[in-house]
């Protein structure tokens, strides 16, 4: 498998990678043949559908209430009035497919602009595929699985959510929603009810996991659905760096794509979640991320976000105790016809705390960046610190860049800074580095990929070269 | 002058505007492959717009005469319907007076894509770049000539850089980029006068042969390694008066008077132009 974004997250020395033709395999390693086959897909969603997929499932009980108790919330509650525009049918959406429904489509479906971009990229046919859910990629199955051997040697459990709640039911009733409660907002309800897929991540008391865990290797077909539930739980003095999704552009058929990931870092703890997303231009993204870190923990969130019509995305980081800290790195890239309404939020609920959000968007073509950032400090959180810097780069005069910077304090004794800035590619910039040679294509690319820089050198390097590459695709065009 | 036809930069009856305003009153100036010339003559009468008018500055607007590369055996090539990056794959060069910082863009990584796309005059978009290892020795190697630290091609392109260090990142491109003719403008402005003896022997060990260079300065010291074998001197946007090596020296010791007096009409129109920019310089209002 010669993807060039995973190979160095783990180390290839211990685990033989797959190759060669997988599907005459499929049986070997395909673990869900326990799936009971009786499920009707539907659009729209109601009770009746939220207890097949519960049963679908093979739930227990409690998960089917949580289920059933979410989709009243989720009912009862408006849409969001800010941010963005929400087009969203809800009873023109399938909330479930099975994985062989969604391996169903053929690869002449897949839209030509995708295939153009996977090409691109260079990614492989058989990743192509996979990413643009034709079929399951199991190679990564068997990387998985040796993956796995490794790790619970050292107790940590890397699953996906679903067969957590089975097999780790006591872990899954203490955290599951307890982060993101289904009445936090709209979205988080309509995850709690219809969720599917995700990671379950539990790394225990002391265990430092040296490489970075990717979701790649453990994905299949469900959990590229629209509504992953992931959960991680770094027990004291743990640590792990989580990579979600991938740089490829993600294709789907359905509009709605609606995640929800709860954390929690215990004492001394150590976290950091990575995530670059690139959606499909139809695509809603509404996600909820949130972490608790606890004593002394650290919690980083690193979030990049391209594509989608319209994405609402801000991970907060609440610091429950004293010498928690919080940080969390955010890049948006909006052009014609999207929305990023990205930001972040940062709670300092105890004395001592810190805090950082550094945010970078770009927007061209008459795109649309929004920073939409929080920055609480709850009554008695005595000498707390957070610094937010948000700068935004904007490529044409028809495109658009906000901040919506909200600061609530209520102790006296802190330190908050808060910097903006907004600024156009100079023509004195692009002057001098035509003048070098460049054309002005390349010249804006690189000045482009120098404005996110500080935060590409933040991603583990197969990521940050991806992430050059997308910027570079996504920079075509632009000048005219 | 060597006899042998060379290659040349040909500038006929130039007349250039910015934002309306004429800088540039027909200036005429040939510089072969391989000589240095000296261009002087106080702020603000056009120097820096001359060097800005050949490279192409989009705020530069030329409203007559030409820029031509002439080959030796006369084939011309018109500069001005060319782009600043085709100018640059043409072998043209201008050091900047101000560089413009480009933050999170490393020096090197700039420097690979520059050198790629001027020596690769046909090159598109997307293809390969030139070998890293290729790139790297070599341009280690023009650093330690140059006795510049090669920790400076890790920093971000000009951003932070003091003035001394700015105007040795320009002589480093000059040497990477190795064009046919080269704008140097101002290239000693904000040096201590060692600095300036540097630069003077850097350029000199760049130069040579195969590069015609425009050396754009108000002091003789950066001519000390580099002696002109022509001195112009402009005046109110047109080159009034050229000479010998010895032209830089006086005009370093006694200033313009004598110009102006010699020239009373181009020092009138350098009167009338500072009035309707309101100051000294001719510096680009988009800057």
């Amino acid at each position: 498998m010669a993807t060039g974004f995973n190979q160095s997250a783990i180390d290839s020395s211990t685990i033989a990678i797959g190759t060669g033709d997988a599907i005459g395999e499929i049986n070997k390693y395909d673990f869900r043949t326990d799936s009971p086959a009786v499920f009707k897909a539907r659009r729209g969603i109601d009770a009746d559908i939220v207890s097949q997929i519960s049963e679908m499932k093979r739930e227990p009980a409690w998960m089917r209430d949580f289920r059933l108790k979410s989709l009243e919330i989720f009912n009862s509650k408006p849409m969001p009035h800010w941010g963005g525009d929400i087009g969203v049918d809800f009873q023109d959406i399938f909330y479930y497919l099975k994985p062989a429904e969604q391996q169903g489509k053929t690869w002449e479906e897949v839209p030509d602009a995708i295939k153009k971009t996977f090409d691109r990229l260079g990614i492989p046919e058989a990743e192509r595929k996979f990413l643009s859910g034709v079929k399951a990629q199991f190679e990564s199955e068997v990387v998985y699985g040796s993956l796995q051997e490794d790790l619970s040697k050292q107790g940590v459990i890397f699953t996906d959510t679903d067969t957590a709640v089975r097999e780790h039911p006591d872990l899954l009733r203490e955290y599951f929603g307890r982060i993101i409660p289904p009445t936090d907002n709209k979205f988080a309800a309509l995850n709690s009810a219809v969720w599917s897929g995700g990671s379950f991540i539990y790394v225990p008391k002391g265990v430092k996991i040296e490489f970075p865990l990717q979701a790649y290797f453990r994905i299949n077909a469900e959990s590229m659905g629209q509504f992953e539930r992931t959960l991680i739980i770094v027990d004291e003095g743990a640590q792990v760096h989580y990579v979600e999704g991938c740089t490829a552009p993600m294709y789907s058929t359905e509009s709605l794509h609606s995640a929800v990931v709860e954390i929690v870092v215990k004492k001394h703890g150590r976290c950091r979640y990575t995530t670059i997303q690139n959606w499909a231009n139809n695509i809603y993204n509404l996600v909820t991320k949130r972490a608790m870190a606890y004593e002394g923990a650290m919690m980083e969130w690193i979030d990049g976000n391209l594509g989608s019509h319209l994405t609402m995305k801000y991970p907060a980081v609440y610091m429950m105790e004293p010498g928690a800290r919080g940080e969390i790195l955010s890049i948006a890239f909006a052009s014609a016809g999207q929305h990023q309404d990205a930001g972040a939020k940062l709670v300092h609920a105890a004395p001592n705390t810190s805090g950082r959000i550094v945010s970078k968007s770009i927007s061209k073509n008459g795109g649309r960046a929004s920073y939409r950032g929080l920055v609480r400090v709850e009554p008695g959180a005595r000498k707390s610190r957070s610094s937010v810097v948000c700068d935004a780069l904007i490529l044409d005069d028809k495109s658009r860049s906000d901040t919506y910077p909200y600061i609530e304090i209520e102790e006296q004794d802190v330190s908050i800074g808060h910097e903006a800035s907004v600024s156009k590619i100079g023509e004195e910039q692009l002057f001098y580095l035509t003048s070098r040679g460049l054309t002005e294509a390349e010249a804006s690319t690189m000045i482009v990929g120098g404005f996110i820089e500080p935060l590409v050198k933040e991603l583990p390097m197969e990521y940050a070269v991806e992430m050059n590459r997308l910027i570079e695709l996504q920079m075509e065009g632009s000048v005219g | 002058m060597t006899a042998q036809p060379q290659e040349k930069l040909v500038i006929s009856g130039l007349h250039a505007a910015v934002e309306g305003q004429e800088i540039l009153k027909g200036v005429d100036l040939e510089i072969g492959r391989g000589e240095i010339h000296a261009l002087m003559g106080p702020n603000g009468s056009g120097k820096s717009t001359l060097g800005y008018c050949i490279m192409g500055h989009p705020s530069y607007e030329v409203t007559a005469g030409s820029i031509e590369l002439v080959e030796a055996d006369g084939t011309r090539h018109d500069l001005l319907a060319m782009e600043p990056d085709q100018r640059a794959r043409a072998g043209v060069f201008l050091a900047f007076q101000r560089p413009m910082s480009i933050p999170g863009v490393r020096l090197a990584d700039f420097l690979r894509h520059a050198v790629t796309n001027v020596r690769n005059p046909d090159r598109k978009e997307g293809q390969e770049l030139m070998p890293m290892r290729d790139f790297r020795s070599e341009l280690k190697a023009k650093m330690a000539d140059l006795s510049i630290d090669t920790e400076f091609a890790r920093r971000y392109v000009n951003d932070g850089f003091s003035g001394g260090e700015m105007k040795r990142a320009e002589i480093l491109q000059l040497a990477m980029l190795r064009p046919k003719f080269a704008i140097l403008d101002e290239t000693d402005s904000g040096l201590d006068a060692d600095a300036v003896r540097l630069a003077s022997q850097s350029i000199a060990r760049i130069g040579g042969a195969e590069m015609g260079i425009l050396i754009i300065t108000h002091h003789e010291q950066l001519l000390e390694h580099n002696i002109p074998l022509r001195t112009h001197v402009m005046l109110g946007g047109r080159i009034v008066e050229s000479g010998g090596p010895e032209l830089a020296a006086e005009l370093h010791k006694r200033g313009y008077e004598r110009i102006r007096a010699a020239y009373p009409e181009a020092a009138a129109a350098e009167r009338s132009m500072q009035d309707a920019l309101g100051s000294e310089t001719a510096q680009p209002v988009t800057a």
